[in-house]
């Protein structure tokens, strides 16, 4: 079996009545490509929040490659090499693309520079590739706020890739895109994530999506975990298909 | 992107040319321009602060203490240097702003605007209050420092002081330029658009804005030595809250999305105080509030932006 990246043991955290996560344990395998799928309010984006310390959990412990990093910051367990796309893409909209890319490789690198322009970065032809990787090369000297969408979500995911991350959380990468749209980016993004060796947890709604791209699908349900196993496996199952499903 | 800043660049040298040259045909605007320069120092400091998104409203401070570092040392220890009195105010400053930069950039907006007065008040206080070492509201007389060992006549130190300021002004533009365009000018920019990304990307937002903080205290504190040299007196109203809003003012006037804003908002700022002064007495606020209010109305942006906005109208934009 592969290397465990991330293990999550016993997370529980409730938000006055709402219990988002009641004892979630899971293992994030090196290489895979595991979706996270639920109802709405099952506790899914919760544990994207925990395992990257923009939330604390109450009980329970997360730990990546052995390290503990529970209730660390964002940014100590993002050098970890935990990077994060989110739902509705979060990048710097009065910047270039490029510069929003050069900023995430400055970060990397640590200790930015104050007098070295941004623009001469050893980095930029690596950025370059990255962005030509996930298909929006020819944003590079847009605006962030000028791009659609789509082409938003794609940025978000180059800043993550970036980073050079081990493991890559995304929080819905096809949400908000118009559906002829899907195919062809979560195309884009699996073939990246292969490409840079980048272990992927994503959050989905579209079943369609979580058949074709992911190698192992975990169903959250009430702030537990109801199933693990194969798409083919947990699609099959009756009380997945009615639960969460809901067919 | 070096494009874009390209025309205000030439308006800025511009500027500086004729800050050189103007004065040796009106004697009266030496001291003028002086001003100017000096304040636009200060007003480097909150355009470069509002590139983060941020207001402080206690900036005054700073030129306080840049003010009185000069005050002090001529008081105490005598026998000034100009240069002497930047680099004290200078670090003077420095010191101060990361003292109080470790408190403030842990807060943002209007938490961050009131702490920076708060603190502000707190030295204003102090300058008032400890009236055996500072004169109280009196303030400390600064005498007409040298440079490098030279000592001058009146006549000729309104001049000296003017190319003074215009080299460091020239130094201050440049190096902020330059920081706003490195990665950790771009970072400040983050802060505005998206801190929590910033984090995400493994940047610390609070280290980032101070480092920016105590640059724009450094600026204050430069500012602060070269006007009380200018006015050859440090009083405790440089460290009021309505200096601080003067500076805030000045750079809303300007203009805060470029570094060139501070001089073009100090130049209007100065120069309608100094003609409206001799004419209008009292009333001189009276005209600046109007044009502040024009201004707000009309060019969002500032003077800087009355250009861009005149680019857009060229195009058929709106």
């Amino acid at each position: 079996m592969a290397n465990i990246l991330l293990s999550a043991k016993g997370i529980k955290i409730r938000f006055g009545g709402v219990i988002a996560a009641d004892g979630i344990d899971l293992d994030v395998h090196e290489g895979e490509n595991l979706a996270i799928i639920g109802p709405n309010g099952a506790g899914k984006t919760t544990f994207l929040n925990i395992s990257t310390g923009y939330l604390r959990p109450q009980a329970g412990t997360v730990s990546f490659l052995g390290h503990d990093i529970t209730a660390h910051l964002p940014r100590t367990i993002t050098k970890l090499g935990i990077a994060r796309a989110f739902q509705i893409p979060q990048l710097f909209l009065d910047q270039t693309v490029m510069e929003n890319m050069l900023i995430a490789a400055a970060s990397l690198k640590g200790r930015p520079s104050g007098f070295k322009a941004l623009s001469s970065l050893p980095e930029a032809a690596e950025m370059e590739r990255l962005l030509d990787l996930v298909g929006v090369k020819s944003y590079a000297e847009r605006k962030a706020r000028e791009l659609p969408e789509g082409q938003r979500k794609l940025v978000d995911i180059a800043l993550a890739l970036a980073l050079k991350p081990k493991l890559l959380l995304m929080d819905e990468p096809t949400s908000g895109v118009a559906s002829s749209e899907k195919l062809g980016i979560m195309d884009i993004l699996t073939t990246a994530l292969a490409k840079e060796k980048v272990t992927s947890v994503f959050v989905e709604h579209d079943m369609d999506m979580v058949e074709r791209y992911a190698n192992r699908v975990a169903v959250w349900n009430m702030g537990k975990i109801q199933k693990v196993g194969t798409p083919a496996e947990v699609l099959a199952d009756p009380k997945v298909r009615e639960q969460v499903i809901g067919i | 992107m070096n494009g874009r800043f390209k025309p205000i660049t030439a308006v800025a040298v511009v500027f500086f040319v004729v800050a050189a040259l103007a004065p040796l045909f009106v004697a009266s605007w030496a001291t003028l321009f002086a001003l100017i320069l000096a304040k636009g120092i200060v007003v480097l400091g909150i355009v470069l602060l509002l590139q983060a998104g941020q207001v402080s409203f206690g900036h005054a401070m700073f030129f306080a203490t840049g003010a009185y570092s000069a005050a002090f040392w001529g008081k105490y220890v005598g026998g000034g240097d100009i240069l002497l009195y930047i680099v004290l105010g200078g670090i003077s400053s420095t010191v101060i702003g990361l003292i109080v930069g470790m408190f403030v950039v842990r807060y943002r907006e209007i938490f961050f605007g009131m702490l920076n007065l708060a603190f502000s008040m707190v030295l204003w206080s102090l300058l008032e209050k400890m009236f055996h070492y500072t004169n109280g509201a009196d303030g400390i007389r600064v005498a007409r420092p040298g440079l490098l060992g030279f000592s001058f006549t009146p006549e000729t130190f309104q001049y000296v002081i003017l190319y003074v300021a215009l080299v460091v002004a020239i130094a201050a533009f440049c190096g902020v330029q330059r920081y706003l365009e490195s990665p950790l000018g771009h970072m400040l920019r983050a802060i505005k658009s998206n801190e929590t990304r910033l984090e995400y990307l493994g940047t610390s937002a609070r280290h980032v804005l101070l480092v920016g903080y105590v640059i724009s205290a450094f600026l204050g504190g430069v500012g602060g030595a070269l006007v009380s040299i200018i006015q050859q007196i440090a009083t405790p109203e440089f460290g009021f809250w309505t200096k601080s809003g003067e500076f805030v003012f000045i750079a809303i006037l300007g203009g805060g999305a470029h570094a060139f804003g501070a001089f073009a908002g100090a130049a209007m700022f100065e120069t309608v105080r100094f003609y409206a002064a001799a004419h209008l007495a009292d009333s001189w606020q009276l005209i600046l509030g109007v044009v502040l209010i024009v201004i707000i109305l009309y060019a969002p942006n500032g003077l800087i932006g009355l250009r861009q906005r005149d680019d857009r109208s060229k195009q058929g934009g709106h």
